[in-house]
């Protein structure tokens, strides 16, 4: 069967690998590329790359480095940030990239989640979704998690997947950079609704919290930034305990 | 020197990006003339049967690549390159496929557990059960990664590899000189790497 995948998050910034803390404050953590490689041999079954560089230099970069991690890393690789258009999907898949992940430019133009998965398949196109807690419901934000749109996540998810998302990133902001576990709460909800698979995202904090998360049904991915960044947790260790603990993975 | 084909689907930036990696010689072959010059072959394809078939016929490419098959070639066909070696497939209505392997392509939803996802996708065990010199380099249960929502069936007798979905899904394929896998070797890691070594020595 599939096994469940680990999966480092890059946050790029002017080609340098950057993890915010509840998205405040950003500190410089290593070379994508390099970061990239080791990340190959240490065992990650994917690797996301999430480009937050707003000037059209850093933009340039970011293709150029995405080009580098191509030609030398050979698992599956996703890209987001930025991605507005399908002219943004081009531009990305063209250095490599296997799957396209949109959240802000789909929430302006909901329409781009179709005509992505038209043209380049289902499986291309991955939502990624930053939610908060609102007075008890789940909200939808836009740019990094600064803006709440009012939007009610829940809904926001399964419309995305009636458009063709074939693929869910879902971000806690409440447990993000908290390390506290998962957003096991708002993951089932989402999974109750959607029926592709769903990387979860914020709030890893240890070994345990992904086997907390691979127990629930409906749950093929975890996603986490800055304890794979600082060494705090690695994934030949990690791997080994969750096949310990009856998990299916990669080894 | 190993050509890829280029027919205008997909992006052979990963796939080209594996074979340097391995030093293997290729080409991106656009022209019937060109891939007449190889003496093996990449089909690789992703997004929709219907529409990368009609690209492969309209390029011009089709007639070329069954006539080298003829010429006995080594050809792998890569995830929708694969389904399209086959008779014919069932995305969305029926649609001829090159007729190089003896079967049919059909969804994966109606022949799964309820309840499991479909596309597909993520790495899965593949399990060899037929030997092949395609595996000289591969152990059996290794990984391999799949993104698909279609498979080949009907095929049993040119099955070499399958991976367990609540079904043996065909894996990897051969007739004679023609081989395939539903899976990306180009994003499979070391093990796919692996692959793509033994398929260059065949």
């Amino acid at each position: 069967m599939i096994s469940k995948r680990i999966i480092p998050c890059l946050e790029i910034r002017d080609g340098r690998v950057v993890k915010g803390v509840n998205f405040e404050g950003v500190r410089d953590v290593a070379d994508p590329v390099e970061m990239a490689r080791f990340y190959n041999e240490s065992g990650a079954d994917e690797l996301v790359f999430y480009d937050i560089t707003a000037s059209f230099e850093g933009r340039k970069l970011f293709t150029e480095l995405l080009r580098q991690v191509a030609a030398q890393v050979f698992i599956p690789l996703t890209v987001g940030g930025g991605i507005n258009s399908l002219d943004d999907f081009d531009r990305v898949l063209r250095c490599g990239a296997d799957k396209v992940s949109v959240n802000s430019g789909a929430i302006r133009d909901p329409s781009l989640i179709g005509a992505a998965a038209k043209r380049y398949g289902d499986q291309c196109v991955v939502l990624s979704m930053d939610i908060k807690r609102v007075d008890g419901a789940f909200h939808l934000f836009a740019k990094g998690g600064r803006e709440d749109t009012g939007m009610d996540a829940l809904d926001w998810a399964k419309r995305g997947v009636e458009h063709g998302a074939g693929e869910l990133v879902v971000n806690s902001i409440d447990t993000d950079g908290v390390r506290g576990g998962f957003d096991l709460e708002l993951l089932d909800a989402i999974a109750e609704r959607c029926k592709v698979p769903i990387i979860a995202s914020g709030g890893a904090g240890c070994k345990e919290d992904f086997a907390r998360l691979f127990m629930h049904e409906g749950m093929d991915a975890g996603l986490a930034a800055s304890i794979f960044h600082l060494k705090q947790l690695l994934i030949p260790d990690l791997k080994a305990f969750l096949r310990e603990s009856g998990i299916e993975v990669r080894l | 020197m190993l050509a890829i084909v280029d027919y205008g689907v997909g992006n052979l930036y990963s796939l080209s990006s594996a074979l340097k990696a391995l030093s293997v010689q290729h080409c991106i072959a656009k022209t019937p003339e060109e891939l007449h010059m190889a003496d093996r072959i990449i089909l690789p394809g992703v997004g929709a049967f219907a529409d990368a078939a009609r690209k492969l016929r309209q390029s011009g490419m089709q007639e070329a690549l069954v006539e080298d098959v003829g010429a006995g070639k080594p050809v792998l066909g890569i995830c929708l390159g694969m389904q399209m070696l086959f008779e014919a497939s069932y995305e969305y209505g029926r649609h001829e496929g090159l007729g190089l392997i003896p079967g049919e392509v059909c969804p994966l939803i109606d022949d799964i557990e309820p309840g499991l996802k479909v596309p597909h996708i993520g790495w899965n065990r593949l399990d060899i059960v037929k030997d092949d010199p395609l595996f000289r380099y591969f152990e059996t249960g290794r990984y391999v990664y799949y993104v698909h929502s279609y498979y080949a069936k009907r095929c049993r007798e040119y099955t070499l590899a399958t991976s367990d979905y609540s079904i043996p899904v065909t894996g990897a394929v051969r007739n004679g000189s023609v081989y395939g896998t539903q899976f990306h070797p180009e994003k499979s890691g070391e093990a796919g790497l692996m692959l793509l070594k033994a398929f260059v020595e065949i």
